[in-house]
C-alpha cells in the first residue's frame, strides 16, 4: 500500500466516518476544466480521487460514463494526457490519493512498464482496470504491485465465498464493493443487502471495502456509509458536468463549481454516516 | 535471433487459459468471471458426453440439413482456367448460413446450464436470425442487439428476427455496428448473470468462447476434408474463407491445419482501400490489443483507442478478428490477404451469373480472392472455398450501389 492511502484511510476512521471516493473521467470536456475539477475535489470533501481513463469501449459502463468518455475523447483527451492531469494535480496537493480506473487496452498499447513508471513519477497510487480479473494477473497487477502500485479489485455480487479469496489475493488498497450486477449508473439496491455483503468480504480481508454503483445523493451516501469504509460516488459527478455543458458541448461557466456543490453535499452524508465499530 | 519454434499440432490450442500464443484470454469484468467458468465448466463435461454429441448430430442433419454438400464449380473452373474450384455450400443451410451450426450447439448448453434467456449481438443479422431460429425452436426468449447502421442494411434479415419472436434492440453508440451490438450485449450480460446465456456469434470474445464456436463450427472443415477426398482422392491445395470475427473460416481450417500441403487464406475486409480508416482488415493492417474479452490483432490507434472501420459486408464490419486467427497469422500457418468492396462486389455478380448462385457479400470476399489465385494455378490443383451464406439479405445493398431500382 502507498503511504498516501494508508495515511488517508487512518486519518477518516481516526474521524470515526466512511472515506469520500469521486469518480470523474480525465479529460471530461477538456483537459483545463478537468484539471480544474480534480483540484477543486479535496477541498469539497473527496478523500481519495478517481480519475478515469477515457476508453472507446467502455464494455462496463452505462450511457453517462460513456459519453463522459466520448466527450475527453473528442477533446484530445490520451492515456499521456491523463498522467499528466495527474501530475498536474500533485504540484499543488501531495497528500490525497488518486486511483486511475479505465480499461487494458491503452495502457497496454502504451507499453506496461513504461505506464508504471510514468504512473509512479506522475504520484499515481493505484488502479482499477475493469477487464483484467484475477486469471489476468501477470498482464498488469503482478508488475504494479512489484513497482508499489495498488491493484484494486472489483468484487461483485456474483463473487461468492468461494470466488473471494482468488479475487483478494492481489487486491492492495481497498476493495472496491461494486454493489449490484451490471452497469455504472445504475439504480442503488436495498441498503441492508450491501451491509451483508461487506460484512462477508470483510470477513476474508483486512483491507478497506468501499462500496460504489448507484450511490446518487447525500442521502445514498449515509446509508451506504453505515456499513463501509468508503463511499465511491461517480455517475453523479459524470451527470453534474454532462448537465453544466454549453450546448455545444463545452465546459460551462459553472461546472466546476456545480460539481463541488455536488461533492460538498456527498461530503455531508459520508460525515453524517457512523462506522459501526470494525471488528 | 531465435525463430519460433514450430508446434507438434496446429489444432492442440487454446492452452487451459484460454490462449493461442499471446492471444486469446479472459479479459473480462470481475462479474462476468464466475459465468464464464461455468460455461467452460459445463462444455468440458458437454463435449464428452456422447448424449449431448448425439442430439448435435440429430439436428444437423434433420434441422439444419447436414452434410452440406462439397460443390464443383465446373463453370467458374472453366471461366478462370486454373485450379479447379470447389465450394462448401453453407448457404444451403436451414437460416441460409454456417451460424446455425454454432447456435444450435450453444442452445443446448444453454439448457444444459438451465439457462432461460438468450441474448445475441449480430451484424449481418445471420447470427441474429440464427440465434432467433434456435431460440424459437427450443422456446426461449430472445434479444438480438445489433447497430443501428446494421438495422438499416439488412432489413429483410431483422424482419426475420421479429418474426421468429426475437427482440432486436438497435444501438445508436459509435458507427451502429457490429462493435457496438457486441459492448450493448456485454452490458445486458453483466447485468442479467443470473438467468441469461449469452450466444456468442463469432469465434472471438472471452475463453471458452473462440474454442467451443470453434469446435461448432468444425464441422464444416470436417466434412469438407472427407468430401473432398471422396471426389478428388486428395486434399485440397487451398482453402479460402472470408474472416470478420472468424466463425467460418475457423470452421474450415481448423480439420486442416496439420495438412502441410493444405494452403490457408483467410480474407479481410479492405473496405474502400487499406491506406486510410475505412477498412477491416484487423491482421493486414491492425496491431495487438485487448477488446471484447480476448487479445488479438485490432484496428486502433496510437492510443489503444478502437476505431471504427469499414466494410461493405456487415458481417465483416468489425475492427477485431477471432484470437486463433492472430495466432495462425504469427506462427505463419495461415495468410491473410484484403479484398476491397468493388472487388468482392464483382465477385458477387460472377458467381450470381456463372454458377446461378447469389452469394452473400461476405463470402463474396472469399471468392474474389479464389478469382484472383485459381487462374494463376495449374488446373490439376484444387480450391475449396467456403461459401458461407447466401445472398438474399445483400440484394437491397447491391442494388443500391449498382444504381438499380428495385
Amino acid at each position: 500500500m502507498t503511504v498516501r492511502m494508508d495515511k488517508r484511510f487512518a486519518a477518516v476512521k481516526a474521524e470515526g466516518r466512511p472515506a469520500l471516493v469521486t469518480y470523474f473521467m480525465g479529460g471530461d470536456p477538456d483537459f483545463d476544466t478537468s484539471l480544474g475539477i480534480m483540484k477543486a475535489l479535496p477541498g469539497a470533501g473527496s478523500d481519495i480521487i478517481e480519475l478515469g481513463m477515457p476508453f472507446s469501449d467502455p464494455m462496463a459502463d452505462g450511457p453517462a460514463v460513456q459519453m463522459a468518455g466520448q466527450r475527453a475523447l473528442k477533446g484530445g483527451q490520451t492515456l499521456s494526457k491523463t498522467l499528466d492531469l495527474a501530475a498536474r494535480f500533485r504540484e499543488t496537493d501531495n497528500d490525497t490519493p488518486i486511483v486511475m480506473m479505465g480499461y487494458y487496452n491503452p495502457i497496454y498499447v502504451y507499453g506496461v512498464d513504461k505506464f508504471l513508471d510514468d504512473a509512479i513519477a506522475a504520484g499515481i497510487d493505484g488502479l482499477i482496470v475493469v477487464d483484467l480479473p484475477p486469471e489476468m494477473d501477470d498482464e498488469l497487477c503482478i508488475p504494479a504491485l512489484a513497482k508499489g502500485i495498488n491493484f484494486i479489485r472489483l468484487a461483485t455480487p456474483t463473487t461468492d465465498d468461494k470466488r473471494l479469496p482468488t479475487v483478494l489475493k492481489n487486491t492492495s488498497g481497498f476493495v472496491y464493493y461494486v454493489s449490484m450486477n451490471g452497469i455504472t449508473g445504475s439504480a442503488l439496491p436495498d441498503p441492508s443487502l450491501i451491509a451483508g455483503a461487506v460484512k462477508r468480504i470483510k470477513g476474508h480481508t483486512d483491507l478497506p471495502v468501499c462500496v460504489g454503483f448507484g450511490v446518487k445523493t447525500a442521502d445514498h451516501a449515509k446509508a451506504i456509509g453505515a456499513s463501509a469504509d468508503g463511499v465511491v460516488v461517480g455517475t453523479a459527478i459524470v451527470q453534474q458536468i454532462a448537465g453544466s455543458l454549453t450546448k455545444d458541448g463545452k465546459a460551462g461557466p459553472d461546472t466546476v463549481a456545480s460539481v463541488v456543490t455536488l461533492v460538498r453535499g456527498l461530503a455531508t452524508g459520508v460525515r453524517a454516516a457512523r462506522l459501526v465499530a470494525a471488528e | 535471433m531465435n525463430e519460433t519454434p514450430k508446434p507438434n499440432s496446429f489444432r492442440s490450442g487454446p492452452d487451459e487459459d484460454g490462449r493461442f500464443g499471446i492471444f486469446g484470454g479472459r479479459f473480462v469484468a470481475e462479474t462476468l468471471m464466475p459465468l464464464i467458468l461455468d460455461l467452460q465448466g459445463e462444455w468440458e463435461k458437454a463435449k464428452n458426453d456422447p448424449s449431448f454429441q448425439k442430439e448435435l448430430a440429430d439436428l444437423g442433419t434433420h434441422y439444419i440439413g447436414r452434410p452440406s454438400p462439397l460443390y464443383f464449380a465446373e463453370r467458374l473452373t472453366e471461366h478462370l482456367g486454373g485450379a479447379k474450384i470447389y465450394f462448401k455450400r453453407e448457404e444451403l443451410n436451414h437460416t441460409g448460413s454456417h451460424k446455425i451450426n454454432n447456435c444450435i450447439g450453444q442452445i443446448l448448453l444453454a439448457k444444459r446450464m438451465g439457462k432461460t434467456r438468450i441474448i445475441a449481438e449480430t451484424g449481418a443479422g445471420q447470427h441474429g436470425v440464427a440465434s432467433a431460429t434456435v431460440a424459437a425452436r427450443f422456446g426461449f426468449p430472445c434479444v438480438v442487439y445489433m447497430g443501428a447502421t446494421d438495422v438499416e442494411r439488412q432489413a429483410p434479415n431483422v424482419f426475420r428476427m421479429k418474426l421468429l419472436g426475437a427482440e432486436v434492440i438497435p444501438v445508436t453508440a459509435g458507427n451502429g455496428t457490429l462493435k457496438d451490438a457486441m459492448n450493448e450485449a456485454l452490458r445486458d450480460w453483466v447485468t442479467n448473470v443470473e438467468d441469461t446465456y449469452y450466444l456468442i456469434g463469432t469465434a472471438a470474445g472471452p475463453h471458452p468462447y473462440p474454442e467451443l464456436v470453434r469446435d461448432f463450427q468444425s464441422v464444416i472443415g470436417k466434412e469438407a476434408r472427407e468430401q473432398i477426398l471422396e471426389a478428388e482422392g486428395r486434399l485440397p491445395d487451398m482453402v479460402i474463407a472470408a474472416v470478420g470475427g472468424g466463425s467460418n473460416a475457423i470452421g474450415i481450417f481448423h480439420p486442416f491445419l496439420d495438412d502441410a500441403g493444405v494452403q490457408i487464406v483467410g480474407v479481410e475486409a479492405g473496405g474502400r482501400g487499406l491506406q486510410g480508416v475505412e477498412h477491416c482488415a484487423s491482421i493486414t493492417a491492425g496491431a495487438p490489443g485487448v477488446l471484447h474479452g480476448n487479445r488479438t490483432y485490432l484496428l486502433q490507434d496510437h492510443d489503444g483507442q478502437i476505431l471504427e472501420g469499414h466494410s461493405v459486408s456487415a458481417g465483416l464490419d468489425y475492427p477485431g478478428i477471432g484470437p486463433e486467427h492472430s495466432w495462425l497469422h504469427d506462427i505463419g500457418r495461415a495468410e491473410y490477404v484484403p479484398i476491397m468492396d468493388h472487388e468482392a462486389l464483382d465477385a458477387f455478380q460472377v458467381l450470381t451469373r456463372l454458377e446461378g448462385i447469389i452469394p452473400a457479400l461476405e463470402p463474396s470476399h472469399a471468392l474474389a480472392e479464389v478469382i484472383k489465385r485459381a487462374p494463376k494455378m495449374r488446373k490439376d490443383q484444387i480450391i475449396v472455398m467456403n461459401l458461407s451464406g447466401r445472398g438474399d439479405k445483400d440484394i437491397f445493398t447491391v442494388a443500391k450501389i449498382l444504381g438499380m431500382d428495385m
